[in-house]
Order: C-alpha cells, then structure tokens, then sequence
C-alpha cells in the first residue's frame, strides 16, 4: 500500500511539476477521457509517445455520457487535460458548458469539409481527427443460413424478408446512431423519414442499449443485420468475422472529435496530442486493422490498403446529402424520445402490426383485393402517424420540457406518457386493420 | 438482554455516521431530485404520480415483482439439492462442490453476457444445434422467461452458501433428539432441519429476491427493458439527466428492496433458532450408499454442467479464434491470453486488494450491525439494517456520481481531490456489497444462543471479551460466506467504479474488461481477463472453504 501511495504522489507531483512548467514543455503525463476502446487508444498512445519523447498519454476509457457527467462534476478540479470521443453532440454539450478550451490546430494538409460536414467546430473548440459514416452490417454466414438478401437501402430493411433481424442501439444510448436517426430525418423530412424509421422498426429484433451491443450481435451470429458506424464493421472484418458493410445512400459522413478541456492541467501536453492527431503520423495509425476509420487528411489515403473508403474520392460517399448539425442539437432530446416512447419500448405491439402488414402483403401478391389493400394503406398509416410536428419538435417549449430542473413548464413525464399513448392506441387500431384486411385477402 | 452499555452505543453511532458519509449523503446529493418540483425546485411529490400514472412504469414494476420471485423458486431448486448433499451426507468433493457452484455468482461483466449469447441465444450453440438434428429453437434468452432462466443461474449461490452455512451449525443433539422419538427420513428433514436451517435460507432467498429485483445488467443483456431497475438505469444515464423520473423509480427500488427484506425478517420474528450446544459437528453426515452416491453425483453433476456452462462458454471464448453462427470456435488460439499476461498483473492485484479491503470492511461491518440489532436494545437499532439494505437497490453509478459530487471538492494536502484516492473505490465497494455480508453474519448470529453469552458472562467476561472469545468464533462460518460472497462480487463490480477509476494504474480487472471488449478485436483479450478473474476469485474461495472445513474439524474434534 505505500508503495501505491507514494506512486499516487509521484504521479500527482509530476501533474503539478508540467503545469507549473507551463507552454512549450511538452513533458509529463497527458489525460485523456475516451469513449474509445482500447484496440483504438493503444496503437495511437505508442506512436503519440514514440513522437514525442518524455510524455505520457494516460487513458480514462469512459463512455460518452458518463465522460461528459465526470468532467461536469469535477469541473472544480479539472485533472483531465482532452476529451476524445465520436459524437459531435457531446462536444456540443460540453463547449455549451463552457468545459471546453478553444485552439487553433497548426496542421496542414485537412480540408474543411468531409462530405457536407465542417471537419472542425466553427468556433474552434473541438476537432475532427477522422470521419465516419453510418450505414448497415451484415453477418454472411446469419445472412445465408435465413436466406436474407443483401440490403442497399434504408427501405430494404423494411422488406418482409427481415422481419425480426434487424437490431440497432437506442439513440438516445448512443450518439452515434442519434446521427443516424437524424441523418433519415433530415435526408427524407420528418414525416417520411418516421415513416421509414418506423417500417424498420417493425422489423427489429432487438433495440440495444450500448452502440457496441449491436456490432457485437452482429459478429456473434446472434442477429443477422445492425444498423452501425462503418468502422464497427471494418475493424469486425479485419479481426477475421463474417460481416459486410454498406452506405446506403441517405447518409452523412460526421467526424469524430478530440477537444482540450477547460483548465486542463497540462495544455502544453494537450496541444501536442491534437497536433500529432492531425499530422501524417497520427493519420496514419487510423489506418491500422483494429481501428480502421477514415483519415480527415485526404493525403494519407495513399498508404490505404486497396478497399479502404474514401470519402473524399469515392463518388458514392461524395454525394451524400449535407448535415444540419444546429437543426439536429435543436430537437435531440425530442427526437430521442419519440423513439423510446414510439419505438423502443412498444417494439412488441410494433412489430405485431408490422407482421400482420406483411402477411397481407403476401396475400395481396398471391390475389389482389382492393378493400383489403385501403386497409392495408390505412393501418400503414396509422402506424407512421406522429404525435408532434417537425415545428413542435425543435420548439423552445419542447427543449424546456427536456431540460428539467430549472426551467419551468412542462414535464418531460408528462409528454412521455401522452407520446406512449399516442403510439399504443395508433398501434392496436392499426392491427385491427391489418387483421381485418389479411381476411378479405384471404 | 440487558440496557445499552455505552460500547454499544459507541458502536452505533459509528456504524451510522459510516453509512450516513459514505452512503445516505452521496446518494441523497442526487436523489433528492426525485422530490422537488420542476422549475422551483420545492419539496413535491408530484413526480411519484406520475410514476404510477404512466403505464410503463407500472408495468415494470409488476414485471420486476414477478421475475424476482419466480428466479426465488428456480434459484431454490438449483440450491437445495447441492447444499443437502454436501452438508448432510459424507460426501467427497464436498469442498469442490461449493466452490464450483459457487462460481456462477462470479460472472464478469459483458464477456459473461457475450458467453451466455454464444451458448444459449437465438443462435447459440443449443440452438443452432437442436435446429439442425431435432428442427426447432428453444427462447431460453428471451422475454421475462429468459431473465429468470438467467438469473436463477446466476444468483443460486446466495441461497447455497447462506442455507449451507446454516445447516453446518444445526445441532446434532437435534436431530438425534428427534430420531429418538421416532423421527427419521423426509419428516425429520421437513420437521427438523429445515426450520432450524430457515435463517439462512431466508437469507439467502431475500437476497435473490433483492437481488433480482434491482439487477440491471442481466434484463439489458437480454433487452428486456420493460423492469424496474433497467428503467432507472436508462433513465439517468440517458439525456435526460436533471430529469427525476430515474431518481424516482430508484426510491421505489429502495423502498421495495427495503420491504422485502422488512418481510423476511417478520418471517422469522419471534421464533427462536438458536442451539446451545456448539462444536458438535453439526449434522450427522450419513454414509451413502453406491447407489445412492451414484443419484447425488448424478445430480451435482447436471446442476453444476447447468450453471457452469457459461464459464465454459466464457472458456471456449478465450481461446477461439472467431466465433460467430457456429456451435463452437472456427479455431483455437492462446494468442489472447498472451495480449493480456502483460498488463493483467497491475489489474488482478489492484482487484484483490480492493476486493479484499471491501470484503473485510463489510464482514466487520455485518457483525457489527448484526450484534446491535438481535443482541441490544437501542432504539432503532433495525434502521442500522434497513439503510445498509438500501445499498442493494442504489444504482452504482448514482453511488458514483455522489462520491464525485461529495467528495471531489474536498483536497488533499497536496491539493488532489480526495474522489481520486484509490481507498474511494474500495469504499464504494465495501457499500455495495456490504448486504452481502450483513445477511449472511445475521443469518449465522441468529443461530447462536444468547445462554452462551450470558453463562461467558456471568464467568467475569465483560461484552468485549465475550464477543471476541465465544460469538465471533461460533459465527466463523457465517462470517467466511460473507467474506466470500462479498469478495467475489466485489471483484467483478462494475458501475461504480466505471465512475470512480481515474487511472490505469488504479484500475481493477473489471474496468480492463470493459476496456477490451468495446471492439471486435478486443473480444478474446476480454474473455481471456474474464477467464482470469473467475479462477481468481474461484481459488480465493476455495481457500476459504478450506479454511472453513479445517476450522470446523478442529471445533467438531472427534465427534
């Protein structure tokens, strides 16, 4: 135990010594709070430390809620010198807490845009240091063995042929698959975009609460599709797993961020890190297997191996629709929870509708019958049917809603249980119809 | 039982300002968001309301109830048949047996999930397996069924530890009295055994009950979102966290877990289970006959090849190369254990000394609270009980924001937050598990005679003395299932400590499995530490049995 003790003293006494030693010197050791896991934060922590003798880069994995409450709660004092994570509304969260320390990034050689996203904050607070776009993954040997076909579009997973195997994490767990939701919204507009939403939905097999669980599922066999970040499915591939990977055309391709922290304890050390992350060097270990994700240096892409997507080339990749990155923080906690109320948690009444619906399908191409095909329309609708406007959504009422305490107005309890409401009588009504039409098709 | 000396109100109030620093206070910081209004930020109770008007919160709750005391029943089935055979009958293995059947409780986080999936899911082995000879699927994972199959697997050892610490204290005179007045067979078993036994039954079924009704990593690996605790999980972990529907539903765990264990202890109020006579060898252990040993091997063997399989699962996993769709691993290798062998020294040895530090605390602890509550008559000794209990149902990472939010201002003369010391992570353990222990050292003090006490008294021994030389020895076995179990989930937590770990260096084994197995690549590896971490709580409790066995040799004498 003393020997711990004094080893926790040494630790905190070289802290205290680099900031002490302020800008230029580039010593001591580094904190760093990560989402990421450690088959991404070992290989960059090597090369980091082999390009800048004498430093130390410690990693807190934490995930990405939990590393934005942590650094709220010990905002007083501050040890953690970055903050490392995908999501871009999580950066958004913390500079609007004013946790975060502006900077200007001395690398050359990044373009301002990937896709239609600005790679950096346009106030100069957090950074992309690599893009990552969102799309389908796919077991092979799960695909055969169901005869499932190979999906391209969002709308394919709402085909009969994947009903209850489709998965994908809640978005309001995962902000990633947040952009994703927000991508088809804004891609398709709000009511279309929900009724597509919802149609897949239909055919999920589970709703995961990790973004990881969906990825893993995949791999293991356990669920034949996951809706998920490309290089979940890259880096599956190059540990030796049977998946492929799709970009269905509406999409967007969104960087993951480094920032520093407010009062970091060695900023010196924290501006280094984000200039090794940006250089050549520290593109280049993106590429390796256990990472895989894409460099925002379009440079770099020379040492890629053969396959590797470019978004910044590939013409596929190239045309996917821009991002309304202020649109989307507006209305996250909204659409976040239409999803739970209307999907997550009714997914069995959901996906009861949505086999029926399927069934009648079925029917109607074996022998046609109008009645039975308004029904069908009607029950469709109902299921699509949104208890608030793409207006209400992004409404300063709504967001006081979601923002508890201090604001007054309406509880966010209060407009869930109208929401789940809403969504069950919609659903039960719909399967009345559904049933009714699969007898006249009959 | 006399008045209160003033050890013992020393004691209490100890004990209290303990639990009040390190439990009531870090968790009242965050939950007393539950009870104000929204936009004053006045004392309401209008978020309760709401609790119980919307339909899925209620329906949680239902289903919450029921899932926990369905898996009380499977649990018992699992339970009494390995604790009858290896404390009742001169059975060999009988240390091997409850170490094995011990382990399920060790189950680490994620990579045990993972294991579960592999061997039991949709497309698990079994059933890829029984779909390809017999053409159909078992849903052994999914819905409500599947969280009770799961559970009962997992928390079974609650009741087996407590119910055979309780049946190795049973007085033999007991028994003997009744075969002389004609009893023998299943009606001294019903009649005798188990009501003296109760008291760690009871333990041990409240447990699981509690247990059960306040897990949430078993529900959400399942996906099963419609309970109680995952509930309040997703909701203060999601955006939402200044709202206070999460806190809510954590006080109605609370008050749940709490009622629960106010039940069981009514159940047993008033009766007495205490046996004078000590060191007797507890129960006659009767010799089986071949077939008789066949039927127990036979059984021991199915239930533990049944509660086992996700270790061996977890095995398999460690070693394979890639495993997906498959009944077993594509190929083999060693490959991840020798990614881990480097960094997992750092992490098993800060695992065993928080573990052990937490496990100490919490029998020290239990005893205490034990001693106060059957042996005084302080007022309102029961709420010592009733707010270590809460513990159970707190969530860990309310436990951890609190210890940030409380002590993290607070510095060290060389000005690092207190929150960062390693000593708060054992802290946060000690609280957690502190239930653990506090039931099984209850359990094995109610089964003491307070004459035995009393006569070491009226010899000239003060309270000290005689807790120290005649009631702690006598609770030994108790005291070791508290150790054991607080030990060893202690070693595989989680949650909290996600919260509390601010360095590698600090960080214990299950922080590096959550570490690892965020990637695909990073699976083995995790399997691999997950493999460590089991037989590394498996050989401390095989130690401790053996320990136990040596001990109660020594007390039994020759008899």
């Amino acid at each position: 135990m003393q020997t711990r003790r004094a080893l926790a003293g040494a630790i905190s006494a070289l802290g205290l010594l680099a900031s002490i030693q302020g800008a230029g010197a580039q010593s001591g050791k580094v904190t760093v709070v990560t989402s990421f896991a450690k088959d991404v934060t070992d290989p960059v922590k090597r090369a980091f430390e082999k390009a800048v003798p004498g430093v130390v880069l410690e990693v807190q994995n934490r995930n990405t809620n939990a590393g934005v409450k942590f650094l709220e709660e010990t905002r007083a004092g501050n040890q953690v010198d970055l903050f490392w994570a995908s999501a871009p509304d999580a950066f958004e969260v913390l500079k609007g807490k004013k946790l975060l320390q502006a900077y200007a990034p001395k690398a050359t050689g990044i373009p301002e845009k990937v896709g239609a996203y600005p790679i950096n904050d346009r106030d100069g607070f957090y950074f992309g240091f690599a893009a990552s776009g969102y799309g389908i993954m796919w077991n092979e040997r799960y695909a055969r063995a169901n005869r499932l076909p190979e999906p391209r579009e969002w709308q394919d997973l709402a085909k009969p042929a994947f009903h209850d195997h489709v998965s994908i994490a809640a978005p309001s767990r995962s902000g990633t698959t947040h952009l994703t939701i927000e991508a088809i919204l804004q891609g398709e507009g709000w009511d279309k975009g929900w009724r597509t939403i919802k149609e897949m939905a239909g055919n999920f097999r589970q709703v995961t609460e990790r973004s990881f669980g969906v990825p893993e599922a995949v791999n293991s066999g356990q669920v034949g599709v996951g809706i998920v970040i490309d290089f979940f499915a890259f880096s599956a591939q190059a540990s030796g797993f049977p998946v492929k990977f799709v970009y269905p055309s509406v999409s967007t391709i969104v960087p993951a961020n480094v920032a520093i922290v407010a009062n970091a304890p060695n900023r010196a050390g924290a501006e280094a890190f984000i200039e090794f992350l940006l250089s050549p060097a520290g593109q280049e270990v993106l590429l390796e297997p256990s990472i895989r994700r894409l460099p925002v240096n379009p440079a770099v892409y020379a040492k890629a191996p053969a396959d590797y997507p470019n978004p910044f080339t590939d013409p596929r990749l190239g045309k996917l629709m821009p991002f309304d990155a202020d649109l989307s923080e507006s209305r996250t906690a909204a659409v976040d929870t239409l999803f739970d109320q209307l999907v997550t948690f009714q997914l069995d009444a959901l996906k009861a509708v949505t086999k029926a619906l399927h069934d009648v399908d079925a029917a109607l191409a074996r022998k046609d019958n109008a009645a039975a095909r308004r029904l069908a329309g009607e029950a469709r609708d109902l299921v699509a049917a949104m208890p608030v406007t793409a207006a209400q959504a992004a409404s300063p009422e709504m967001r006081a809603a979601f923002a508890g305490g201090s604001t007054k107005g309406a509880r966010q309890a209060e407009l869930e249980q109208q929401w789940a409401a809403f969504g069950r009588e919609r659903y039960a009504q719909a399967r009345q119809k559904a049933e009714e039409a699969l007898k006249l098709a009959r | 039982m006399r008045g209160a000396t003033p050890g013992q109100v020393a004691a209490a109030a100890l004990i209290a300002a303990f639990l009040a620093v390190f439990l009531v206070l870090p968790v009242g910081t965050v939950m007393y968001v539950a009870f104000t209004e929204k936009g004053t930020g006045a004392f309401t109770l209008v978020n309760f309301a709401d609790f119980f008007r919307t339909e899925l919160f209620v329906r949680s709750l239902w289903n919450s109830v029921y899932v926990s005391a369905m898996s009380v029943v499977w649990a018992s089935a699992l339970a009494l048949p390995l604790a009858i055979v290896t404390t009742r009958f001169a059975f060999r293995g009988a240390a091997l047996v409850q170490t094995l059947g011990f382990l399920p409780l060790i189950m680490p986080p994620f990579v045990g999930a993972v294991a579960m999936q592999l061997l039991f899911g949709r497309n698990g082995s079994v059933n890829l397996l029984l779909d390809e000879w017999l053409g159909f699927k078992v849903p052994f994972m999914e819905g409500l069924n599947g969280v009770i199959f799961v559970q009962s697997l997992h928390y079974f050892p609650f009741i087996l530890i407590n119910l055979s610490a309780s049946l190795r204290n049973i007085d033999r005179a007991m028994e003997e009295a009744a075969q002389n007045l004609g009893s023998s067979g299943l009606r001294l078993f019903r009649r005798i055994v188990l009501p003296l036994a109760m008291p760690g039954y009871l333990a041990g079924a409240s447990l699981v009950f509690v247990k059960v009704f306040d897990d949430l990593a078993t529900p959400l690996l399942l996906n099963v979102k419609d309970m109680l605790a995952p509930q309040a999980y997703l909701r203060v972990t999601s955006i939402g966290i200044a709202d206070p529907m999460g806190y809510v539903i954590s006080v109605v765990l609370v008050v749940a877990s709490v009622g629960a264990m106010w039940l069981s202890a009514l159940a047993t109020r008033g009766r007495d289970f205490s046996t004078t006579q000590r060191g007797g060898g507890g129960l006659a252990r009767r010799q089986l006959s071949r077939g008789e040993a066949v039927l127990a091997w036979g059984a021991v063997g199915l239930i533990l090849l049944l509660v086992l399989s996700p270790h061996l699962g977890l095995l398999l996993l460690s070693f394979a190369t890639v495993w997906s769709f498959a009944p077993l691993p594509d190929g083999y290798t060693t490959a991840h254990y020798a990614r881990v062998f480097g960094e997992s020294s750092t992490y098993i040895a800060n695992t065993l000394v928080y573990a052990s530090l937490a496990g100490a605390i919490d029998v020290v602890l239990g005893t205490a609270i034990a001693y106060l509550v059957l042996r005084t008559r302080l007022v309102a000794r029961e709420w010592l009980d009733w707010t270590a209990m809460a513990a159970l149902a707190i969530p860990g990472l309310v436990l951890g924001i609190g210890y940030l939010r409380c002590f993290y201002g607070v510095q060290l003369p060389g000005g690092q937050p207190l929150a960062t010391l390693w000593i708060m992570i054992v802290l946060a353990l000690a609280i957690r598990r502190l239930p653990y222990a506090l039931r099984a050292c209850h359990a094995a003090m109610q089964q003491i005679s307070a004459s035995l006490e009393e006569a070491a008294e009226n010899l000239g021994a003060d309270k000290a003395r005689t807790l120290r030389r005649v009631v702690v020895p006598l609770m030994t076995g108790g005291i070791l299932a508290g150790f054991v179990t607080s030990f060893s989930t202690a070693a595989v937590e989680l949650s909290a400590t996600l919260m509390l770990v601010q360095s590698n260096s600090d960080a214990p084994l299950a922080y590096g499995l959550y570490v690892f197995m965020q990637s695909a690549a990073g699976r083995g590896p995790g399997a691999a530490l997950g493999v460590i971490a089991v037989l590394l709580v498996a050989a401390c409790t095989l130690a401790a049995h053996l320990v136990a066995e040596r001990d109660h040799r020594r007390k039994g004498g020759s008899a």
